[in-house]
């Protein structure tokens, strides 16, 4: 599908929430809609639920193409979909295609909705030719590449790239930031304690790198890493990126106690 | 009689795993030194991404056309002197090996490294037999005095430390100085040469495995480091190399091809120090080499994966990229696999070989973070393959059932997009209620596998599309 294409007026976003991001961290959301709408996109958010990915990495294919159409007639009418989350852009990027592959009246369908599918990050700058912000943020911060959108979605510069133009920002790269984290969805309570153990050596690197933030791009494993830090006792303050991007940080980081509680 | 499994363990054997520090320490190793190795080999080499296209290519094209490329590499087999045998099962080709060895009369087997000689069980088989089956790769040869399997594919040994060998060493080559100095790798090398000499000269077969097959000239190749694979099959009169049938690469041009992205895949290096080809028995006017040379073919499932979801897997040229790669490997080792291959190949090849049912876990126990297939040289699709494995299981309810209920009460809300805003949004109301003072929950119910080891962070109050709706938002 092409913008130049289409009738003239604001690109129309479908912001796909993402479960998580819906249920437990909904200022996540709202940091995503100021950075489209200040990118110039017009931002919907139809009634959604999930992706579809537990289903679909759990062997339950009719579920999984079930939720699959949901999102498909909920986002009809939109230029671009984009969501929060490597994670659930990948999905629906990469596997709702395949998911349809052998269905001759929804394979062409699925493959022109996969192609209109993007990462917020790499939207904003890929897409959007987003390249700076307008906020201040002076702290130290260390950034985890989330698995999906580093080996799926290709995101790896963008978020640094942005970061860099947060004003007092100061970005420190931890060793093995591009190693899973341990989440891995239904993994992280299936096979607890291998999840544990991966998730304790990311904590290793995390504290090593002496920053006193981590940011990521996906919720799942920002959850899991501010588990793990709050379990052993760190004040690390975990946040998702789109947050400091929007310059929307005065929610209480990932895990930590609501002021005033 | 294949290797017995405890695939069906798994989660038991990697709870043993992590808490075994003497492990631990050792797969330090592996995190480090393998990923380093190979990234500069690949960084170094402008063609290594064409390469492994290419290698991609070139093993789907055999895996296409293997009836063909089999029987054109018998003939050259034969043309040249040696001798055939295909085996459909484990057990045939342990009794073709022993019943070869017997008419023989051999006492003594050697052996250089191969994998589908562990799959099928092929020293126990001698040893039934009253043979003796000697590994003569150093890794190999460490862990058939400890009495273990491989926890590697190309490192069998790589769950222990220098320590543990040491130690090993003394326990057993008890005939050597008790003060000798044994701090050096290449004194533990060196060591375990000195015995191995003699059982090379007093050896009647020689067993290898095969790295390639070449369909052109009927030639087996063998990549090593130590040069163990020469003198095991050169010296002794029979050479009998081990092989499953989707090893056959076309042409000696291929080989060359493939062998440049196996040792930078495998171990970092341009080329490992020894390749060694062998074609057919000794000739008239050769120097050495064995008096028989015979080939056998180990199917063992194998064929049954051809024209099936899995039929990718069987490009793999084993060379260990995504073990060395696997945040799950790195956390357990090898031996939790509970079979004879691990890490993210062998979650998806074990399943196809022994059966999902045993092997169920293997698949199931990845993050899907996709670092096996960024590296793998072939471009298996291995967290697709092993999501094929688990929709076999969940077709067949082999999925736990607590698993299955959860994911169905799920899969209710979620497919009812307006029941779940409203559910979801009074739910995580209370949850956010209970959790506020904290900000997270240090136990939450049918959470253990979350909670036993980290917090669960509450939720913010009111969910995304709640507040969405109630400040006017677009439908
Ligand atoms: S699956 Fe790929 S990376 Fe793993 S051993 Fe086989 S060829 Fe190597």
């Amino acid at each position: 599908m092409s913008v130049t294409a289409g009738p003239p007026g604001p690109i129309r976003v479908g912001l796909f929430v993402t479960c998580l991001v819906d249920l437990f961290r909904p200022s996540v959301g709202f940091a995503a809609v100021k950075l489209l709408e200040e990118a110039g996109c017009e931002v919907v958010v139809p009634v959604q639920t999930c992706c579809g990915q537990p289903a679909y990495n759990s062997g339950d294919r009719p579920d999984a193409r079930a939720l699959a159409l949901n999102v498909m007639s909920a986002f009809s009418g939109v230029d671009y979909i984009v969501a929060p989350s490597g994670s659930c852009a990948g999905m629906i990027r990469h596997h709702y295609p395949e998911l349809f592959a052998d269905d001759p009246g929804l394979s062409a369908r699925a493959r022109a909705f996969a192609e209109k599918t993007h990462e917020l990050i790499s939207f904003l700058t890929d897409v959007m030719k987003y390249d700076h912000v307008t906020v201040s943020y002076p702290r130290r911060v260390t950034y985890h590449d989330s698995c999906s959108g580093l080996r799926e979605m290709g995101v790896k510069d963008q978020p640094r790239e942005l970061l860099k133009t947060v004003n007092g920002l100061e970005l420190v790269e931890m060793k093995d930031a591009d190693v899973c984290c341990g989440f891995g969805g239904t993994f992280a309570v299936k096979y607890g304690e291998i999840s544990d153990a991966i998730v304790s050596e990311k904590a290793k690197n995390i504290n090593a790198a002496g920053a006193p933030v981590l940011l990521a791009g996906d919720l799942g494993c920002l959850m899991n890493m501010a588990g793990k830090l709050s379990r052993e006792g760190r004040m690390t303050e975990v946040r998702h990126v789109a947050e400091v991007l929007a310059g929307m940080t005065s929610e209480p980081p990932i895990g930590a106690p609501s002021r005033g509680a | 009689m294949s290797v017995q499994s405890t695939s069906p363990q798994f989660k038991q054997n990697a709870h043993h795993a992590l808490h075994d520090m003497q492990l631990q320490k050792a797969l330090g190793n592996v995190r480090q030194n393998f990923i380093e190795r190979r990234a500069v080999a690949a960084a170094n080499l402008p063609e290594f991404e064409a390469l492994r296209d290419q290698a991609c290519d070139l093993r789907d094209h055999v895996l296409a056309h293997i009836d063909l490329y089999l029987e054109a590499y018998e003939k050259k087999v034969l043309a040249a002197g040696g001798h055939v045998h295909f085996a459909r099962t484990s057990e045939e080709a342990c009794q073709i090996i022993v019943d070869l060895a017997k008419a023989r009369g051999a006492k003594s087997v050697t052996k250089g490294k191969s994998m589908v000689s562990e799959e099928i069980g092929l020293n126990a088989a001698l040893e039934r037999n009253g043979m003796a089956a000697i590994e003569t790769d150093l890794g190999e040869y460490i862990i058939q005095l400890r009495g273990e399997a491989p926890s590697h594919i190309i490192a069998p040994a790589v769950h222990l430390n220098q320590e543990d060998v040491e130690a090993e060493f003394r326990r057993v080559h008890t005939h050597l100085p008790a003060d000798r100095n044994l701090e050096e790798p290449e004194t533990l090398l060196a060591e375990a040469r000195a015995i191995l000499r003699s059982k090379f000269l007093a050896s009647d077969i020689g067993v290898t495995g095969a790295n390639f097959l070449v369909a052109e000239t009927g030639t087996s190749i063998i990549v090593t480091n130590e040069g163990n694979g020469d003198l095991t099959q050169l010296l002794p009169k029979v050479h009998v190399v081990v092989a499953s049938i989707e090893k056959l690469i076309p042409t000696l041009e291929d080989a060359s091809a493939m062998l440049r992205v196996l040792a930078r895949s495998a171990t970092g290096q341009d080329m490992s120090v020894y390749t060694t080809l062998s074609t057919g028995p000794r000739r008239p006017d050769d120097v050495d080499g064995p008096e028989e040379y015979h080939v056998v073919l180990v199917d063992n499932g194998r064929s049954n994966m051809l024209g099936t979801q899995f039929q990718d897997m069987l490009r793999c040229i084993r060379c260990g990229a995504c073990m060395n790669h696997c945040p799950v490997y790195h956390a357990v080792g090898g031996h939790a696999y509970g079979w004879v291959y691990p890490g993210p190949m062998g979650a998806v090849l074990t399943p196809s070989l022994i059966g999902v049912d045993k092997a169920g876990h293997l698949p199931n126990a990845s993050t899907f973070c996709g670092r096996c297939e960024s590296v793998c040289p072939v471009h298996i699709p291995l967290p697709k393959l092993m999501r094929h494995w688990r929709e076999r299981e969940f077709e067949r309810h082999l999925a736990p059932a607590s698993v299955r209920y959860g994911l169905g009460i799920w899969a209710y809300f979620a497919k009812r997009p307006r029941l779940y805003r409203l559910t979801s949004s009074l739910a995580m109301r209370l949850l956010a209620l209970a959790g506020k003072s904290k900000g997270h929950f240090r136990w939450l119910p049918l959470a253990g596998g979350w909670t036993d080891y980290r917090d669960m962070p509450a939720p913010q109050g009111s969910t995304f599309q709640a507040q969405w709706k109630k400040q006017g938002g677009d439908r």
